[in-house]
């Protein structure tokens, strides 16, 4: 099996005396795309700046192959860093920017020639070698920064939320070729992200966190299908959190309904969230539904509907490809497939209404909003 | 569009035919005629006996230019990488001494470097010296980098500050050192403050007349001095004053041009190193 070629042990990070990492753990395989997944501020760049040893931890430490890397200069690591901001030299063309880590390390001009060649050819750029950088694209800008890279033939390449600035398409385009170079040339990729599609989509391993800490570790899969806890089930794609009572193994009451799942290990009568994906959900008549409800919104996103439907004061999101008439009585039907029973965490009930999304809640809420406002135009008068 | 401009920069032209380009014309015309105002090319072959005058002036200017990068450059450099509020302070003491009279700062190294001056009397405490400070070359040098340092620092920290520090984080990144760090990513890309802060201490201190009457006493002449001499001194040949700022421009102008080209040669060996 491959072994563990970054690790951190214990890693205590903090900026003006508030704590962005705590007690941080992580080991990261050899020949992993490993993605940090977090919304800003969770701590996912300072995670990445530690292993690049941009950042100095307050406690624990880094292992690269098994050998304590903390207090060596990033100069002297093993690794490359692919920035936010690209980070292209500009007083340099594209073929020098490329070959220089290589003179740095002295390499013959020959080798630095036949690298930059093949470096430049495997990010589609043959031919701009002697252009400037600052005559490049967005994306051009990127690949150069990721020939740069891998030009020093990095054991391991961090990525800074490296397609942040480019527009969807051309995103896309990039994702699907990151990955290519990934599987091709066999680096552990450490790549940081706050788009969770772009997480699923790319990685072997996700890792996502939030206030510095890891909330779950998993493959794409595991971390959409079986989040740990409410945080996670609404980060990554879409939600219905409900608080919900586990009853015994394979039975959970929630909504006003006891229904089989395929949970188990749980205390009896434990207070628990249920997530339901708004794509699992099959529409039904009402009258065969122990779920049922009103339909307060659709929006059309094109391979699907969005639905709001309100069932008892509890707002569903519903994911069909078949159209509903807002205020049409409908069912919901769930199968013990569809439902996942989490433990109860910090962030239960912060999450998973759709309550927003109703166009009557948010008229309510510019209603109240407006004579709230007329309100302190009158006291204030 | 282009009309308006064009009307807009009309006063600035205006401008600049009246204030640059008739008086260097009217320099040029002095400098080929003579007293009754026939062609000749006299004034200009006259120069050349002041020969000795002008290597001292490029001289003293650019040594005077090189111990203000020295000086300048880390100075600068330290300042661009301190805290924003640190920086502004710095900025404003480099600032403050010209807000100070010229004459009297110069006035101010006299009685410090004299004879009898305080340095000299502050060493005599310690049983050393005196020495003779004053109307020394050396005198005149420290005048000059003591009144045209702000020129350098100014424009390379200004430079400095737009270096963005991922680039040097990226340099570190791909196993620059500090020192290769500074060669191959700090050094080039402040270039062209370097350029513009070796013009704008070596162009003032080469034509300079003050500092070298005052701190150099009669031995250290200047081509200022000389252009002095020739319009207020007992000299007086404005034909002849108005040959020598020819040729002390037609010098700068070479200089620069010379050192331009080498700068631009660094540059773009910087890009093949």
């Amino acid at each position: 099996m491959s072994k563990t070629v970054i690790s951190l042990k214990d890693i205590t990070v903090s900026y003006d005396g508030e704590q962005v990492l705590k007690n941080f753990n992580l080991q990261i395989k050899d020949g992993e795309f490993v993605t940090l997944l977090g919304p800003s501020g969770c701590g996912k760049t300072t995670v990445l700046r530690t292993i690049g040893g941009f950042v100095a931890p307050e406690t624990g430490d880094v292992f690269f192959s098994e050998a304590k890397i903390t207090d060596i200069p990033p100069h002297k690591r093993e690794l490359n860093t692919i920035f936010q901001k690209y980070a292209l030299f500009p007083h340099l063309n594209v073929f020098n920017n490329v070959a220089f880590g290589m003179r740095i390390k002295g390499k013959k001009e020959r080798e630095v020639k036949e690298m930059v060649t093949s470096m430049l050819e495997l990010v589609n750029l043959t031919g701009y070698a002697h252009r400037s950088v600052s005559q490049l694209s967005g994306g051009q800008q990127q690949r150069v920064a990721i020939a740069r890279a891998l030009a020093n033939e990095p054991k391991v390449l961090l990525l800074d939320e490296p397609l942040g600035a480019l527009d969807l398409k051309l995103r896309k385009d990039m994702q699907v070729e990151l990955k290519k170079i990934q599987q091709q040339t066999g680096i552990t990729f450490i790549f940081v992200t706050h788009d969770q599609e772009e997480a699923l989509s790319m990685s072997d391993t996700v890792v996502v966190m939030d206030k510095g800490e890891i909330q779950q570790i998993g493959t794409p899969t595991d971390i959409y299908n079986e989040p740990q806890n409410a945080f996670v089930a609404d980060f990554i794609g879409e939600s219905n959190i409900l608080d919900g009572v586990m009853l015994e193994d394979f039975k959970v009451r929630f909504a006003g309904h006891t229904f089989d799942c395929l949970d188990k290990g749980f205390g009896r009568n434990q207070p628990v969230d249920v997530v339901i994906r708004p794509e699992d959900i099959d529409v039904i008549s009402a009258e065969n539904s122990q779920i049922n409800g009103e339909v307060t919104n659709i929006t059309f996103k094109g391979v699907h509907y969005e639905i709001i439907v309100d069932v008892a004061g509890f707002k569903w999101m519903i994911q069909s490809t078949d159209f509903q008439e807002v205020g049409a009585k409908i069912g919901l039907s769930l199968t013990p497939d569809d439902i996942h029973v989490m433990k109860k965490s910090e962030y239960s009930g912060s999450f998973g209404d759709y309550s927003t999304f109703s166009d009557e809640m948010e008229e309510d809420m510019i209603l109240e909003e407006e004579a709230a406002e007329s309100k302190e135009a009158e006291i204030e008068e | 569009m282009k009309n308006k401009s064009k009307i807009l920069s009309a006063p600035y032209t205006v401008w600049m035919v009246i204030f640059i380009l008739v008086p260097v014309l009217l320099v040029a015309y002095f400098a080929f005629t003579n007293k009754s105002g026939e062609f000749t090319v006299e004034n200009i072959l006259h120069v050349g006996q002041y020969s000795n005058v002008f290597i001292r002036s490029i001289w003293m200017g650019a040594a005077a230019t090189i111990i203000s990068l020295i000086i300048g450059y880390p100075l600068a450099y330290i300042i661009s990488k301190m805290k924003a509020k640190t920086q502004n302070v710095m900025i404003m003491l480099i600032m403050l001494p010209m807000w100070m009279n010229f004459l009297l700062r110069t006035y101010a190294w006299m009685t410090l470097l004299e004879n009898n001056g305080l340095i000299n009397r502050l060493l005599g405490l310690f049983g050393i010296g005196p020495f003779e400070m004053i109307n020394t070359s050396g005198a005149v040098v420290l005048g000059m980098v003591y009144n045209y340092l702000p020129f350098m620092i100014l424009p390379l920290y200004s430079i400095m500050t737009k270096i963005d520090n991922t680039t040097l984080e990226a340099a570190r990144d791909l196993g620059s050192n500090s020192v290769t760090t500074f060669t191959r990513v700090i050094l080039p890309l402040s270039m062209p403050g370097v350029r513009t802060g070796i013009t704008m201490v070596f162009v003032p201190s080469v034509s300079t007349f003050i500092i070298s009457r005052m701190l150099g006493g009669g031995g250290n002449l200047l081509i200022g001095d000389l252009i002095d001499l020739q319009f207020l001194g007992n000299a007086y040949n404005p034909n002849l004053g108005a040959a020598i700022s020819l040729v002390l421009m037609v010098l700068i102008l070479l200089c620069m041009s010379v050192f331009n080209q080498f700068g631009d040669e660094e540059e773009m060996e910087g890009m093949l190193l």
